[in-house]
């Protein structure tokens, strides 16, 4: 049996499906519903309640913290303050990407950092003498995610506090039916949202406590198949899916730079000494070779695709996790693929995230994307979008 | 000051309803300098959301999208002007015995719930499901057409024939039949041939009837059933739902990429007068004496209103206004719109649940259906009336303040000529024949409504000015449809008028939130290329 959440005597109830995927080894929902439907929608217009405590949580803290954490990952942790968060990646010595999560400064020297695979031993590696503990705290604490534009209001009431003053990548802290939590204002939907850290024992009240205090406002528990359009709406990134850790891939072509992968708003080039920091300090210079940008398919081209074999369009209902092929606006060259896609219903486009080289990469560089109709590949038209594709104002306000 | 303005525009747009809006914004975006004029203090016309009780968000009349166009959804950018489609999942019918009829989102859940019925209707629903696929395949492409003259020998028009030809002789000996079945029969006969369940029939042939002035077994019916299947076959596009903030928002969004286009949106500007000379439109004169000058002028109004009431008999010629006269509106649709403090427990699927999310249908038989039609016949209002019923607030919880709730129910039949007219007692009567029929399948009703809003086909004209409240326009008979609508030889938004056109509900390809008839106009006009 794999393993279950905190959460799970709640979530397992709602299943109506037994519709379960795994992450990290546990078994979460792919969707609460039949259909995910009404949880993507909740997400976009008002609210979705979802279980991420499978996320890898590391406790570190000691005087040499923050310097621990500035030598692995690529942005100024030492300059953060206290309450802050930030989304970064880190990188092996050759400035090749392992894993990407967040850094929560608790305290002056407390910090928590969440992953998407395990980096016990490689925090320990860089650990080498520096006052530091670090814990792996994953199995004890839980953590709820609550998006979307009422998140705010549920939460609030749920603390019985005024939340107006946690900004964008910030935290507090507070109790919920007397339960310890942190909230940060994180999440992975781009949308206005909250993460609620916790003791895993305390999963379930605090669980209970939003769900009471946001039915009123149309809460939807939710799970990972509505997750997975809003971050490719938001044009999040996911380990495994748009790109391979260094740990795992198995020749260097499978690997990706922070720049390939256009995280360059990420990496503290003035920070004296990080992880793979010359090399990606050398790529700069060049450029690098590929860039992680968003792809439009067009509707029109697409539709003809159909019509032509006398069939109405048919999109995917739910995201798609794999390599399609890119080419030039001539269909001649590949030059890039997609790796992860979907409709989005709320904007009405047909999304990807994709990899392609570096000169295709500027917004609206027509290209053509493979589609694969009636079992044969076809090619539709498509074009180069920033990222992200959906950014309204309440993620931030 | 009355009379002293003279602005002068490329195009102005009487009406800011959402075809109005989808004119205005095409022709902004052409690079022409466009007004839209509209009566009332907000856009949207049969689109609106207004709040009528503090915090209680209406629907106020359409209350479900479900035919907008995606082409208008893409070329005008709603989604980023504001549009967002919320799924609408099911249908549910009460029935007299206490029990139900549903149909899901899920498939399975769906033939689950039809074996519970019938087995053989289980099975039949597929196929039919598919039949009117391909129906509305067929016709999908007439849908963004100019609609041809059959007796034109015009090349643009022999061309138009050949592609409707096409489209006809492209479909099998089956399909063909049976959409000439669609074509004549009534939606009940259309529906015997495949269902035996009878709750079934009654759901599937209301929804045949919806703004109709005919009954389950009027022949013609069937047609009905297409038109609001129509938006079924851009399912993948995902268009059918509820609009977040309510069918208002959809006006509202249209009305912002107008702006965004250039176009200039005056409401409390009611037109009076569409000017002509020599043949020629020149202009309009709004209600306030004030004069603005184009040289094309766009109406989104009915025929008799834009026709009969704006413009003098002598300005157009005799036929034409004899067709006009001709042309059917006859309203028969009322709505109430409930704000309440707990949702309708129903004694077939009892407490909140997901059927809360979808429709619910007032059709427990043929017969009910039937019988609601037979009181409208002789000039009454139904006393157990047909009525599809929604709640936005469970969809769009920001519809109405939180745990609170709204209620919308779309009423048939309200014949807009009622004996002895309709006066405030009427009103009061029909909104509480209203509450009694739910109250039948809903018994915890009544307490739970802290307002009421009834609007009788009279209110409706009232207010949106939709001539006898008929919510398309003018009804969706197949001698109005197409190429004679609204009137033989000016189905192609043009008038006898130059540079008048329309572009309204009224025009092909009929009515509902469809947004083409403001679409086609506006390609029509730079075709012809007027300024
Ligand atoms: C009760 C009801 C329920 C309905 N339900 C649905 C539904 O659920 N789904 C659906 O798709 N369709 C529904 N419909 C039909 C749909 O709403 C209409 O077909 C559509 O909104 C008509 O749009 P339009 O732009 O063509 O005309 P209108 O919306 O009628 O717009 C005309 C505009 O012109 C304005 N106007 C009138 N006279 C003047 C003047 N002299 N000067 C200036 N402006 C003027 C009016 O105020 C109005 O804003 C419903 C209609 C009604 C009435």
């Amino acid at each position: 049996m794999l393993r279950t959440t905190p959460l799970h005597d709640r979530t397992a109830p709602l299943n109506q499906g037994r519709n379960w995927r795994r992450w990290a080894g546990f078994t979460v929902a792919s969707s609460y519903e039949l259909s995910h439907d009404r949880e993507y929608f909740a997400i976009r217009n008002s609210a979705a309640l979802l279980d991420v405590s499978p996320l890898f949580k590391y406790h570190i803290a000691g005087r040499d913290a923050a310097r621990l954490l500035d030598r692995v990952v690529t942005r100024d942790v030492g300059r953060t303050q206290v309450g802050q968060v930030l989304y970064t990646p880190w990188c092996d010595a050759r400035g090749k990407v392992i894993d990407d999560g967040t850094v929560a400064r608790l305290a002056e020297h407390s910090f928590r950092l969440t992953s998407a695979e395990p980096n016990l031993r490689w925090l320990g590696d860089n650990a080498r003498r520096l006052d530091v503990r670090i814990e792996d705290v994953s199995d004890r604490t839980a953590a709820l995610a609550l998006q979307g534009p009422s998140a705010r209001v549920i939460l609030e009431r749920a603390v019985e506090r005024d939340l107006a003053a946690v900004q964008y990548f910030r935290l507090t802290t507070g109790q919920v039916r007397g339960r310890d939590v942190t909230i940060t204002r994180t999440g992975y939907t781009g949308d206005l949202g909250y993460e609620i850290w916790m003791d895993a024992t305390d999963a379930i009240a605090v669980w209970d406590a939003l769900i009471e205090a946001g039915t009123p406002y149309g809460i939807v528990p939710c799970g990972i198949l509505a997750l997975d359009m809003a971050r490719i709406e938001a044009g999040l990134l996911l380990l495994d899916v748009d790109y391979v850790s260094s740990n795992q891939a198995l020749i260097d072509a499978q690997m990706s730079t922070p720049l390939e992968l256009s995280l360059d708003w990420t990496v503290a080039f003035d920070k004296p000494q990080f992880n793979g920091r010359l090399p990606i300090r050398a790529e700069r210079e060049r450029g690098p070779e590929w860039r992680f940008v968003g792809v439009e398919v067009d509707w029109v081209s697409l539709e003809d695709v159909f019509t032509s074999l006398g069939l109405a369009p048919r999109l995917p209902t739910q995201a798609w996790r794999t390599s399609v092929p890119l080419y030039d606006a001539n269909g001649i060259e590949q030059i890039g693929y997609a790796t992860s896609g979907c409709w989005s219903p709320l904007l009405k486009k047909y999304l990807t995230l994709a990899h392609v080289e570096a000169r295709y990469s500027s917004p609206d560089t027509p290209l053509q994307i493979e589609v694969t109709v009636e079992h044969r590949r076809r090619r539709a038209q498509a074009a180069v979008r920033r990222l992200p594709f959906f950014n309204p104002e309440r993620k931030r306000a | 000051m009355t009379g002293s303005t003279r602005e002068r525009y490329d195009a102005v747009v009487i009406g800011g309803g959402h075809n109005g809006l989808v004119n205005a914004a095409y022709l902004a975006r052409a690079g022409r300098k466009v007004v839209v004029l509209e009566r009332r203090h907000v856009v949207g016309g049969a689109a609106v959301t207004e709040e009528v009780v503090p915090g209680f968000r209406f629907s106020v009349f359409s209350y479900v999208v479900s035919l907008l166009r995606p082409e208008i959804i893409r070329d005008l950018e709603l989604p980023r002007h504001g549009l967002e489609i919320l799924p609408l999942e099911s249908t549910i019918t009460p029935m007299f015995n206490g029990d139900y009829l549903g149909t899901w989102a899920d498939h399975d859940q769906t033939r689950q719930e039809l074996v519970r019925h019938s087995r053989r209707d289980a099975e039949a629903y597929d196929t039919y499901g598919r039949l009117m696929h391909h129906m509305a395949m067929a016709v999908k492409p007439i849908l963004a057409m100019v609609p041809p003259d059959p007796t034109s020998l015009a090349p643009s028009d022999l061309r138009g024939m050949l592609k409707f030809g096409r489209t006809f002789r492209s479909l099998s000996r089956t399909h063909f039949h049976a959409l000439y079945k669609l074509m004549t029969m009534s939606s009940g006969d259309f529906l015997d041939e495949w269902f035996e369940t009878d709750v079934l029939k009654a759901t599937k042939s209301a929804s045949g009837i919806i703004g109709t002035f005919m009954g389950p077994r009027t022949p013609g019916s069937a047609y009905v059933l297409l038109h609001h299947y129509m938006g079924e076959i851009d399912g993948a596009f995902r268009a059918w739902g509820f609009a977040k903030g309510g069918t208002g928002a959809i006006s509202t969004a249209i009305a912002n990429a107008a702006r965004a286009a250039g176009a200039e949106i005056r409401l409390n500007a009611p037109v009076s007068r569409i000017t002509t000379s020599n043949g020629r439109v020149t202009g309009v004169v709004l209600e306030n004496g004030d004069q603005l000058q184009a040289n094309v002028v766009v109406t989104s109004l009915d025929p008799k209103r834009s026709f009969l009431a704006l413009m003098s008999e002598d300005e157009l010629p005799d036929e034409f206004v004899q067709d006009i006269r001709r042309y059917r509106i006859r309203g028969s649709s009322g709505k109430v719109n409930l704000a309440l403090h707990e949702l309708p427990d129903f004694t077939c699927l009892p407490g909140v649940g997901a059927h809360h999310r979808g429709a619910v249908s007032i059709s427990p038989s043929m017969r009910y259906v039937e019988t609601a039609f037979d009181d409208a016949k002789y000039g009454d209002f139904s006393r157990k009336p047909y009525m599809d019923i929604v709640f936005p607030s469970v969809i769009d919880p920001q519809m109405a303040p939180p745990g609170k709730h709204v209620m919308s129910v779309f009423v048939q039949y309200a014949p807009s000529n009622i004996r002895g007219g309709w006066d405030a007692a009427k009103r009061e009567a029909f909104g509480d024949a209203v509450i009694d029929a739910i109250e039948v399948f809903a018994p915890n009703i009544r307490g739970a409504i802290m307002h009421r809003q009834v609007l009788t086909p009279q209110d409706i004209e009232d207010i949106t000015g939709l001539t006898e409240g008929n919510i398309f326009q003018g009804e969706l008979a197949l001698h109005q449809l197409f190429f004679l609508r609204p009137a033989p030889g000016w189905a192609k938004f043009r008038t006898p008028v130059r540079g008048l056109y329309q572009c309204g509900s009224a025009t092909h390809p009929g009515g509902g939130i469809m947004g083409a008839g403001g679409r086609l106009a506006a390609i029509e006009i730079r075709r012809d290329g007027v300024r």
